[in-house]
């Protein structure tokens, strides 16, 4: 076991130096940044399609009285409750043309038209928007015929710090932020785990450290060369986070604290980042040494993908459901766990959870590597360059799935 | 002693039986040559002697274990397809294999420094890979192979791809090791290597050992050829001259009676046959080759692997 450590060891510290001496481990770096930067581009575009779209009008031809009553009780409610709830009113008078003529008017831009008069309203559109605004609509013409005589009752309000309905929806959102970090750090790894062992093997040297060390070594590794790399840039991307955090103050949100407290679940994140990355990457490190060239991990990739997906899916799912069948699922299914288990720490205080965990998806991702490794030594290694040509169309991935010339 | 020792060894690939049953004895401190042509099953053969891969049937022990890997700080290995990290450092890439055999990362830059200057590649220690030449990445990888100082080395292929100059080197470099007392063994598809090195060979053709042992074994399964040139042709002579010689105008070609030399002297003389030339020709381990496992694989030994090409 010691040499195995060993031999991992001198193979992770090769990996490892030759990625952080590398210029693409400046482009690693800057990795956070695209995302962010594309994130604050589409939100930037998004919020101003938003405030182009977002303003529907209503069309109104009752009488210019009651139409005016219906722009005051507009204006007076949209005081308490905001701009947006209510829909633009714009008053076109008794009209000769019929309400679909106005509604087929591109001019006016209208989503509805309310007609009648503030006894008895009609409003016509069509039914999405109908169903949406008939409330509004309904509470505006209450106001209307009750002119100043109905106000809004006065609410008197004292705030307090916390409340446990506000907290707990509240570590939700801290629970999620982390599964997101956690997600996307898996992410940028997993690629990159996958395309190794093929490099390995595209320049060849990987009979040179077969021959000389347990491929469980090998596997395991690469594996935690990729994982301190990621620590190194978590190192670096929280130094420059922490840094932005002081500059901004108090203007940065403030999250509640989690269940466990900020300590100890910024430990198990990571820690469950790291398992996170474990598993699934003891999983594509197993695939990605069945594939023969980069085209083929290419192919394997978008499975691969859609795969993690569907675990992020299940713990973003399952958040909200503590202790419930389907998320103490999610807690167990060794590609979730890590997911779950980080939504657990923001919303339950209980510890040995997490030790059990933990363990289960480390034994689990021993477990992968040791298949991968099976695999390997059964369907790569097959034979020298006599062999090789006899087996031109004849490989098959895991020994199963017939692969074309490579 | 034997520092490899192989009993029945199969590998079945898609049922295509690579290696059918092999047997092997390899003596602590010779140069051992696996001879066969391309696909004979020679790679897999060395690939399950060093723990790479598991036979599916057979055992195996190298220098005294049935677990080849846990060996391996004494064993090196260059396999067929070399292979380096391009952006390492000569000096590196032999430290780096050493330490793959438990030789501490300094020692093995201080070694690898002084294997470089013996070998003439000094200057070149602190250049990356894809600085070097072919051949002087083929060196850098040799050298990577014996840094640790192994008891046993494995080279599959060492030839191919080699100048006239560098496989020179390479010869070298073995009887060198083998002068330490290390095991070296190796395979080729070319005969003369093996005969020029070897002192033992096993000659593998469809996955199956049709020879092991000595090289002059191997050659004395052959009778001598004769080669006579007489004055004359015919005379009471010729009934010591075996009836399926070759003749070629005053030639005669054909094998030395098991009577031996002696009596056909005698004969030549006493018949007054005037020899104007005779010379007794042992036959080399092509020959041997032919006779043991055939024409159809000496005729496939002769055909170029990718690695010669290159």
């Amino acid at each position: 076991m010691i040499e195995m450590i060993k031999s991992a060891y001198v193979i992770g510290r090769r990996d490892f130096t030759a990625i952080i001496f590398s210029k693409a481990f400046f482009f690693f770096l800057l990795g956070p940044l695209f995302p962010l930067l594309v994130g604050g581009a589409a939100g930037a575009l998004g919020g101003e399609v938003a405030r182009d779209i977002a303003s529907p009008v209503v069309g109104i031809t009752m009488s210019a009285d009651d139409g005016r009553a219906l722009v005051a009780a507009r204006v007076a409610l949209a005081k308490e409750m905001g701009e947006g709830r209510f829909p633009e009113l714009k008053l076109l008078g008794p009209s000769k043309d019929d309400p679909e003529t106005l509604l087929k008017n591109t001019q006016n831009g209208l989503i509805a038209v309310l007609e009648g008069d503030l006894q008895k309203p009609k409003l016509i559109g069509t039914a999405g928007p109908v169903e949406s605004w008939k409330a509004e609509i309904a509470l505006l013409v209450t106001f209307a015929r009750n002119g100043d005589a109905m106000k809004l009752m006065p609410v008197e309000t004292q705030l307090v710090v916390q409340s446990a309905g506000s907290n707990k929806q509240k570590q939700l959102v801290t629970a999620q932020g982390a599964q997101v970090l956690v997600f996307m750090l898996t992410m940028l790894l997993a690629g990159m785990v996958m395309s190794n062992m093929v490099e390995e093997k595209a320049n060849k040297i990987i009979e040179i450290l077969a021959a000389a060390v347990p491929m469980d070594a090998v596997f395991i590794g690469k594996l935690f060369a990729m994982l301190a790399m990621a620590f190194l840039g978590i190192i670096v991307w929280g130094s420059v986070g922490f840094g932005l955090v002081t500059l901004a103050g108090s203007a940065m949100p403030s999250f509640p604290t989690p269940a466990v407290g900020w300590p100890m679940f910024a430990i198990l994140c990571i820690v469950y980042f790291a398992m996170a990355y474990l598993v699934l990457g003891s999983l594509f490190i197993g695939i990605g040494a069945q594939a023969a060239t980069v085209r083929e991990v290419q192919t394997l990739s978008m499975p691969v993908t859609m795969l993690q997906l569907i675990n992020f899916f299940l713990g973003m799912y399952t958040v909200a459901k503590i202790n419930q069948p389907v998320e103490t699922f999610a807690a167990i299914f060794p590609f979730s766990s890590p997911f779950a288990m980080i939504a657990r720490a923001a919303q339950d205080p209980t510890l040995w959870h997490h030790g059990v965990a933990i363990i289960g998806q480390g034994m689990f991702a021993l477990l992968i590597v040791r298949i991968g490794v099976y695999l390997f030594r059964r369907n790569v290694m097959k034979s020298g360059s006599g062999g090789r040509e006899k087996a031109i169309g004849k490989r098959k991935l895991f020994g199963l799935v017939p692969l074309g010339r490579g | 002693m034997h520092a490899i020792e192989a009993r029945g060894l199969v590998k079945i690939f898609d049922g295509f039986r690579a290696v059918d049953g092999i047997d092997l004895n390899v003596p602590a401190g010779s140069i051992y040559g696996v001879l066969g042509p391309n696909g004979a099953g020679k790679t897999t053969t060395l690939r399950m002697l060093l723990g790479i891969i598991d036979p599916d049937d057979g055992v195996r022990t190298l220098l005294g274990s049935d677990r080849p890997l846990s060996q391996s700080k004494l064993v090196g290995y260059l396999p067929e397809e070399r292979g380096l990290y391009q952006s390492m450092r000569a000096v590196d890439t032999i430290a780096f294999m050493g330490a793959l055999r438990g030789l501490p990362l300094k020692e093995g830059v201080a070694r690898g420094r002084v294997l470089l200057e013996e070998a003439g590649l000094g200057e070149a220690a602190d250049r990356q890979i894809r600085q070097l030449s072919k051949g002087m990445a083929q060196t850098v990888q040799l050298m990577g192979t014996i840094v640790h100082e192994p008891k046993l080395i494995v080279l599959d292929e060492p030839f191919s791809g080699l100048d006239a100059i560098n496989q020179g080197k390479l010869e070298r470099m073995i009887r060198a090791q083998a002068a330490k007392g290390v095991t070296v063994i190796f395979s080729t598809h070319v005969i003369a290597h093996a005969e020029r090195l070897c002192e033992r060979i096993a000659i593998i053709a469809k996955g199956r050992v049709s020879f092991d042992g000595l090289v002059s074994t191997a050659r004395d399964r052959l009778r001598p050829q004769v080669h006579l040139e007489t004055e004359t042709m015919d005379g009471p002579w010729r009934s010591a001259i075996p009836s399926d010689c070759k003749a070629e105008g005053n030639w005669w070609h054909f094998t030395l009676p098991e009577t031996g030399v002696e009596p056909l002297l005698k004969a030549l003389v006493e018949g007054k046959a005037g020899v104007r030339s005779l010379s007794i020709e042992r036959p080399g381990l092509h020959d041997a080759f032919v006779a043991i496992a055939g024409e159809d694989a000496a005729a496939l030994m002769d055909q170029p692997t990718a690695g010669d090409l290159a």
